[in-house]
Parts: C-alpha cells; sequence; structure tokens
C-alpha cells in the first residue's frame, strides 16, 4: 500500500514538472511547480515513514488508540487559515474604505484578493474544522480508530495544496468566476480526488464502528461530505482551451449556468457552513456541558428537513433577474419554509443546557459555543427574510447581504469553530485545562464586539444604499447618482473594517491561547479557577 | 416535455413528494419502538471512557 | 450483535438517501431550464463574441470585475431609469460563464456599451478617481501597458463551440487575424469582420495604435455590452416566463 503511495507521488511530481514546462501560460507553469515540489515532498514524507522506525505513542481512550495526530494537524492548520483568512478580511475591508490601498497593482487588487479572502475563510478555515472536527467524531462515536493508515493524511496535505493552489491562482488571476467555485478545472479535478478519499476515510471508520447507532452528528457529516461532491462535480463542469492552459469555458451558459451557480452557491452554505458545522454543534454542545442532546427525535426531524430543503432554496439569489418567475417563487418558498427546521436545531441546541444554564456564566468556551447557537438562529431568520421578493428586491445588491453572511460566518460558523478548538485542544494535547479562561473570555467579548459593529454597519450602509437607489426627487428623477451612493458608504466601511480587526484580534488570542495549552503551560494567577478537560487522563 | 410542461409537474408532483417524505421522516422520529434507541444514542457521545456496550 | 454486513449497509442507505433527497430538489428545479426554446425569449441581434471581445471578458473575469459590478438590470421602475430596458435571459445565452453577479458595490454594467466614450475608459481605468472623485474602484493602469497576450484565441473559440456557442469555422479560422482587425479600422478585412461579428465596433479602443493592449480588449468588451439586442422588435408579452 505505502508502495502504492509513493508510486502516485512519483508519478504526481512528474506530471506536474511535464505541466509546467509545456505550459500555456504563466499560471500554470507556477502551479505545475507548486504540485511537482509537493508531490517531491510527499514522497520524501513516505520514505522516511518508512524507515523512521520509531512508531508515534500509542494513546488509548476507552479501550480503542484513536488516531489524534490527524485531529491535531487540522487544529493547527485551522487556525493557521483562519488568522490569514480574517487578515485578507480586514485588508479588502480597508480597501473599500481607501482605495489608495489597491497598490493598483494586479496582485493586490480587491477583485483578486477578495475570492481570496472568501476561499481561505470558508474552505481553508472551516474546511479544515471540518476535516478535524470530523476525523476526531467519527473516531469518538463509533469508537474506532480512524480507518486507513496513509489515506487520511493525503486527505489532509491534499486539501492543503487544493488551498494553496486556489491561493495563488487567485492573485495570479486564475479563476472561473463563480462565487466560491473560483478555482479552475484541473484544481477542481485535485479537490474531487482528495474528496472521494475523504468520503472512503469516513465511511470506512463508520464501517468499523462498535456501536449499532451511527450517532447524528455523523449523519451531518456524511450529508456535507456528499452533497458538497455533487455540488462541487456539477456546477464546475468545464471546457478547457488546453490541457496545458489553465482556462475553461464552463459547460452552461446564462440563465441555466446562474441558477447551477446558486444552487451551488446556497448549498455551499447549506451544507458546507450549515449541515457540517451542526455536527460539530451536535457533538461538541453535548460533549461540553456533559448532557446528552435536548431531543434526540427533533435531531433526526431537523436532520432530514434541513437537507430536503436546503437543496431548492438556490433561486432567491437570482429574485428579478432573468430567472423564470415559477423557479423564483419556488426559491422562496422553501426558503421561507427552512425557517422551521433552521430554528428547531436552534432550539434543539440552546435547550441541551437546560438545568446547566450556569456552564454559561462559569464556562466560556460554552459561552462561545451558545452564542454561536444564538447567531445560527438570527441568521437563519434573517435569511428567510431577505428571501422575499419585496424584501430581496431592496436588499439585493447592497451590503445587506455582505452583513447577512458575516453574522452567519462570523457569528454561527467561527463562534462555534472557537469553542471546538477551546474544546479540542486540551483533549489532543491532554492537558489538564486550557492555559487562560480568562483570554477565552477576553477574545468572546473583543470579537463579539467587532460582530456587532460589523452586522450593524453593514445593515446601516446596505438599507441605506437600497432606498438611495430607488429614491425619488419632487420632479419624478432619481434623487441620486450612483457616485452618490458610494460617497455615503464611506464611515460605514470604516466601522465595518475596524469590526474586523476587532475579530482579528480575538483570533490572535485565541491563537496564543492554543499555542501555549499545547505546550502544557497554566496561566498561574488562574490555576486554581479554570474548567478541568473531563477527558484528561493522568500518567498517559 | 415542453418546458411548461416540466414545470407544471415539478410544481405538483415535487410537493407530493415533499409531503409524503416529510411525513415518513416524522413517523420514523416519533414511532413508539425506536425510542429507546435514540435514547441510546443521544448518550453516545457522552460515555467515550466507558467499555463499549451494544 | 448485528453482523457487519448490515452495519454497512445501514451508513450506505444514509448516503444514498440523502444523495437522492437532494438530487431531486436539484433535478426539478434545474432540468426544466435546459428546455431551451422556451426558457430564453426570441430575439434579433444575439451573436457570439468577437475574438477581441471575447479576450476582454476574459481579461474583466481574470481582474474579478463581477465582484463589485452585476449585469443583469431588474424589472423596477428605478433601474429602467438608472440602467435601461431589464436584462433577457438571450442577453447572455452565449455567456460561459454567466457574469450577472451578486452585488453593486459599483454600478451595473449590463448596458455600459455606448454609455462613455472610448477616452473615459481610458481615463478611467488608468485612475478611477480622475473622472469619478467619488469612486473607490482601484487602478488598472496595468492594462494600457500589457501587451495583449492571448496564446491560442481559435483554441478559446473552438472550447466556446464543444460547449454551444455557434462559431462558425470561418469564424475559428479568422480568430488570430480578426483579433488584430477589430483594432484597426483600414484594415483590409473589416468589411469580411463586420460580415462575422454585426454590429461590432472597429476602431483602436485604448488610443494608442503601437499594440494591441489589454485595455483594447477591455474597452472593446465594455463597449458592446447590452447594444446586440434590438428592442424595437422585442414582444414584452410574449418574453414573459
Amino acid at each position: 500500500m505505502n508502495l502504492l503511495w509513493l508510486a502516485l507521488s512519483i508519478i504526481g511530481a512528474i506530471l506536474g514538472l511535464l505541466l509546467s514546462a509545456k505550459a500555456q501560460d504563466q499560471g500554470m507553469m507556477i502551479h505545475g511547480m507548486i504540485f511537482a515540489a509537493a508531490a517531491v515532498l510527499a514522497a520524501y514524507a513516505l520514505i522516511s515513514r518508512h524507515y523512521g522506525a520509531a512508531k508515534s505513542v500509542i494513546t488509548e481512550t476507552g479501550g480503542v488508540n484513536y488516531n489524534t495526530d490527524i485531529v491535531k494537524a487540522g487544529v493547527i492548520a485551522s487556525t493557521f487559515w483562519g488568522i490569514v483568512g480574517f487578515l485578507v478580511g480586514v485588508v479588502i475591508a480597508f480597501q473599500l474604505a481607501f482605495p489608495v490601498l489597491n497598490l493598483d497593482l494586479q496582485w493586490t487588487s480587491f477583485g483578486r484578493l477578495r475570492p481570496l479572502h472568501t476561499s481561505a475563510v470558508i474552505f481553508a478555515f472551516g474546511g479544515n474544522i471540518l476535516l478535524a472536527t470530523s476525523f476526531h467524531v467519527v473516531q469518538r462515536t463509533c469508537r474506532a480508530r480512524l480507518a486507513g493508515d496513509i489515506s487520511p493524511w493525503f486527505v489532509f496535505w491534499g486539501y492543503q495544496l487544493f488551498i494553496v493552489l486556489a491561493a495563488t491562482g487567485y492573485v495570479l488571476g486564475i479563476t472561473q468566476s463563480k462565487e466560491y467555485a473560483e478555482p479552475e478545472w484541473y484544481v477542481d479535478l485535485w479537490l474531487t480526488a482528495v474528496w472521494v478519499v475523504y468520503l472512503l476515510v469516513f465511511l470506512a471508520t463508520l464501517w468499523k464502528r462498535q456501536e449499532k447507532h451511527i450517532y447524528v452528528a455523523n449523519w451531518f457529516y456524511l450529508a456535507f461530505i456528499v452533497t458538497v461532491a455533487m455540488l462541487h462535480i456539477v456546477n464546475n463542469l468545464s471546457m478547457p482551451v488546453s490541457l496545458t492552459g489553465a482556462k475553461s469555458y464552463s459547460l452552461f451558459a446564462g440563465v441555466q449556468d446562474a441558477l447551477t451557480q446558486w444552487w451551488y452557491g446556497h448549498n455551499a452554505v447549506g451544507f458546507f457552513l450549515t449541515a457540517g458545522f451542526l455536527g460539530i454543534m451536535y457533538y461538541f454542545i453535548p460533549k461540553r456541558v456533559n448532557r446528552p442532546v435536548y431531543s434526540y427525535r427533533l435531531s433526526i426531524i431537523h436532520f432530514w428537513a434541513l437537507i430536503f430543503l436546503y437543496i431548492w432554496a438556490g433561486p432567491h439569489h437570482l429574485h428579478y433577474t432573468a430567472l423564470p418567475d415559477w423557479s423564483q417563487t419556488l426559491g422562496m418558498t422553501f426558503s421561507i419554509m427552512l425557517w422551521m427546521p433552521s430554528w428547531g436545531g436552534m432550539i434543539n441546541g440552546l435547550m441541551t443546557l437546560s438545568g446547566a444554564w450556569d456552564k454559561l456564566r462559569t464556562d466560556p468556551v460554552v459561552r462561545f459555543l451558545v452564542t454561536s447557537v444564538a447567531f445560527y438562529g438570527m441568521s437563519t431568520f434573517e435569511g428567510p427574510l431577505m428571501s422575499i421578493k419585496a424584501v430581496n428586491a431592496l436588499s439585493h445588491y447592497t451590503d445587506w447581504t455582505i452583513g447577512h453572511v458575516h453574522s452567519g460566518a462570523l457569528g454561527w460558523v467561527a463562534y462555534v469553530s472557537f469553542g471546538a478548538l477551546y474544546f479540542l485542544v486540551p483533549v489532543l494535547w491532554n492537558r489538564k485545562s486550557l492555559y487562560s479562561d480568562k483570554l477565552v473570555n477576553l477574545h468572546f467579548w473583543v470579537s463579539t464586539i467587532g460582530i456587532l459593529l460589523y452586522i450593524t454597519a453593514m445593515w446601516v450602509s446596505g438599507i441605506l444604499q437600497g432606498l438611495m437607489w430607488r429614491a425619488y426627487d419632487a420632479f419624478g428623477f432619481l434623487e441620486y447618482s450612483f457616485s452618490e451612493s458610494v460617497e455615503a458608504m464611506y464611515p460605514f466601511y470604516v466601522i465595518r473594517a475596524l469590526g474586523g480587526v476587532l475579530f482579528l484580534v480575538g483570533s490572535l488570542i485565541m491563537a496564543y491561547n492554543l499555542w501555549k495549552t499545547a505546550r502544557g503551560d497554566v496561566r498561574q494567577s488562574e490555576t486554581n479557577n479554570l474548567v478541568v478537560n473531563a477527558e484528561y487522563a493522568v500518567g498517559s | 416535455m415542453s418546458f411548461h410542461d416540466a414545470s407544471v409537474f415539478a410544481q405538483t408532483y415535487g410537493l407530493v413528494y415533499l409531503f409524503v417524505l416529510f411525513l415518513i421522516v416524522v413517523a420514523y422520529a416519533l414511532w413508539p419502538r425506536n425510542k429507546d434507541k435514540f435514547d441510546h444514542a443521544a448518550n453516545i457521545p457522552l460515555k467515550e471512557g466507558d467499555d463499549v456496550q451494544n | 450483535m448485528i453482523s457487519h454486513k448490515t452495519i454497512e449497509k445501514n451508513s450506505i442507505l444514509m448516503l444514498v438517501l440523502t444523495l437522492v433527497v437532494v438530487s431531486i430538489g436539484g433535478l426539478i428545479e434545474i432540468a426544466p431550464l435546459f428546455y431551451l426554446e422556451s426558457t430564453i425569449e426570441k430575439v434579433k441581434g444575439m451573436r457570439p463574441y468577437s475574438p477581441l471581445e471575447l479576450a476582454g471578458r476574459n481579461i474583466y473575469i481574470r481582474e474579478g470585475c463581477y465582484n463589485c459590478h452585476s449585469q443583469m438590470v431588474r424589472p423596477l421602475r428605478d433601474e429602467a431609469e438608472r440602467y435601461g430596458h431589464y436584462s433577457l435571459a438571450a442577453e447572455s445565452m452565449y455567456d460561459h460563464p454567466f457574469q450577472w453577479g451578486s452585488k453593486r458595490t459599483g454600478p451595473d454594467l449590463a448596458r455600459v456599451g455606448g454609455r462613455y466614450s472610448d477616452e473615459w475608459h481610458v481615463t478611467h481605468m488608468k485612475n478611477p478617481r480622475d473622472v469619478v472623485p467619488e469612486s473607490i474602484m482601484p487602478g488598472y493602469s496595468f492594462l494600457a501597458e500589457t501587451e495583449l497576450n492571448v496564446p491560442d484565441i481559435a483554441g478559446d473559440l473552438i472550447a466556446n463551440r464543444r460547449v454551444g456557442v455557434p462559431y462558425t469555422d470561418e469564424m475559428i479560422a479568422a480568430a488570430e487575424q480578426d483579433l488584430r482587425t477589430q483594432v484597426n479600422p483600414d484594415a483590409d478585412e473589416v468589411d469580411d469582420f463586420l460580415a462575422r461579428y454585426p454590429k461590432a465596433q472597429v476602431r483602436d479602443f485604448d488610443g494608442d495604435p503601437s499594440k494591441v493592449s489589454e485595455l483594447d480588449a477591455m474597452i472593446a468588451y465594455l463597449q458592446m455590452l447590452g447594444t446586440l439586442v434590438d428592442f424595437a422588435s422585442y414582444d414584452a408579452e410574449a418574453g414573459k416566463r
């Protein structure tokens, strides 16, 4: 098996060099070299692993030798990429307030950096969190070691390579222009290969399970993996100009392409940023408060209702466009219905704390987890509201959408991830507690103020924009030129950028705290007050 | 099949399909015989340290 | 103990059920759109992009213009007055991929063609604040300085034909030449070019005849946006969906 992987990496290196040598454009040349370098590194790692006799220490928990190294890697990667993604977000937020920061260079302009930000936070930060937590949760709830030896590492490093190829591509101007699906055809193919192995590793671990029942968190993870595969493949169907060039033309055109893209785009939210993270909620909240989920029956209804309603909601991104009216109405109807399972899930998460509400006060990690669910509830209420055509006529194309996305992304996705990270690091590195709970608390407040600044600024600027665009003067003419509406945005863009800075600072505080925790340090002034890691095992 | 036929099909049978699907899920979740199974499942994350019992 | 086989079956069953549920939703919603004839209105004037326009469009995509500019005018009173006639599905029938966008940090561009002079665009691209003081758009001065480098424009046309754009053999054979003809109104081939791409605009867009720059391609694309459809002959009632 090792030989097969070695052979594959040698083939990969040759293929990368060939692509680089025959490349039609600069982008493909650089990407060929990156691919070849990654393949050589992989071959080197495989060989040194084979000869390095020292096997990693076996850490047994409850009689199972869990693979914790892969989860640790995911935790480190997501913390790193999170900071990168937030930083790029802050940069582009300032670019909108102060355009001189675009530097008028092609590599640093907003148009190229914005996909870098969205991909870094969604796929690099979010994706690595999902890899790490899904690998942790599936092992623990199945009481089985993760299937495969090298395959999980292929998934992890293959995914990092995908991130590097996507990110360098954006800066070089390689893009399909489909939002959240910008990478070109060859990077898409690579991700498909990685994703198939991910699915197999996950399934094979389920097959090894010693528990009869598959815990509901795994349902959400499985739905996330399978549906994202389907969405990714269909939305990225395209015709390359040349097999040695980066450029391709999408298979679909115009209205069909638009609906396919937003069917993908909305379900990237639904299955990547919601279903996957609900898997996190359904494991980490019960774990941290040490209570079973409020209603397991509700979680089953939540699961099926969510996946069968979400898949229809895409057309609400295309209200009043050239998409046929009935599709728009269909998308709106399902978006409104989606409110119900979303709030069902929120209630299920929040009520898990019933009888343990004091933990909200005593455990700052619980505060992150619970606040994330509250934000989930808020943005899944705002979403259906904005999908109503009359509201959408005002909100679409404005900053309101950006505010909505960030209340979900910062408040829900990032907060539930932070909660999971704070939970995981002491468990994985077998520490008695975090380095400091007070720093968790500080992180919480700094970033919460950041989020509030962000979303309130975007509400005001979005609604203001929408109203200015449709305002008429006494003579029946449009009252404002477009540039006047741009000018009016300035103070809100500054406030938004400052909110982003606070959020970034919070994540740096977290990184410091996690690093100290992993090293085994404990903040002296807090030694006796820290929330204890329930899984801490003395002597191992 | 024309665009019209396709959209009418989607708007009628689509509704029936969804409703039936919903009923099946609710029945499965609330079926009394499944209660023990779900109670057990809900506790899976909380007893990782214990010996495995099936 | 339950046998290994049924356990495996359960997770596969879960996977299959999930796939069935999510794919039926997508199919019912998206599939009808592929009954093309009736989804896209019958209009006069649509034609594939000329090689130079296509090259400009690819630069538009490369620079991520879609992040801030939509190309989709909605049928709302203020938009009609600000941008012009609402966009038709037919107007993006040859757009692989579509460029409708999702955000208007800058104005909609679906009908920007012919609104401003080439000189305005040249100045605006170099430094947007020279013509619109409130603008927050990045400057794209490098476009004027960079020679248009399309290694194989015929290959681009062929790839488009493979996904359904009606480029003829003649268009593909002449692609390389057409790319240059469109910036040179004195060329002998202009008439042939215009026969292939009716309504195409032929002139030196960036005001620098020494080379075909990326800015030439970009302005050629911007100046044709929304100019093809003949609205005098468009029947709005028949086009209703």
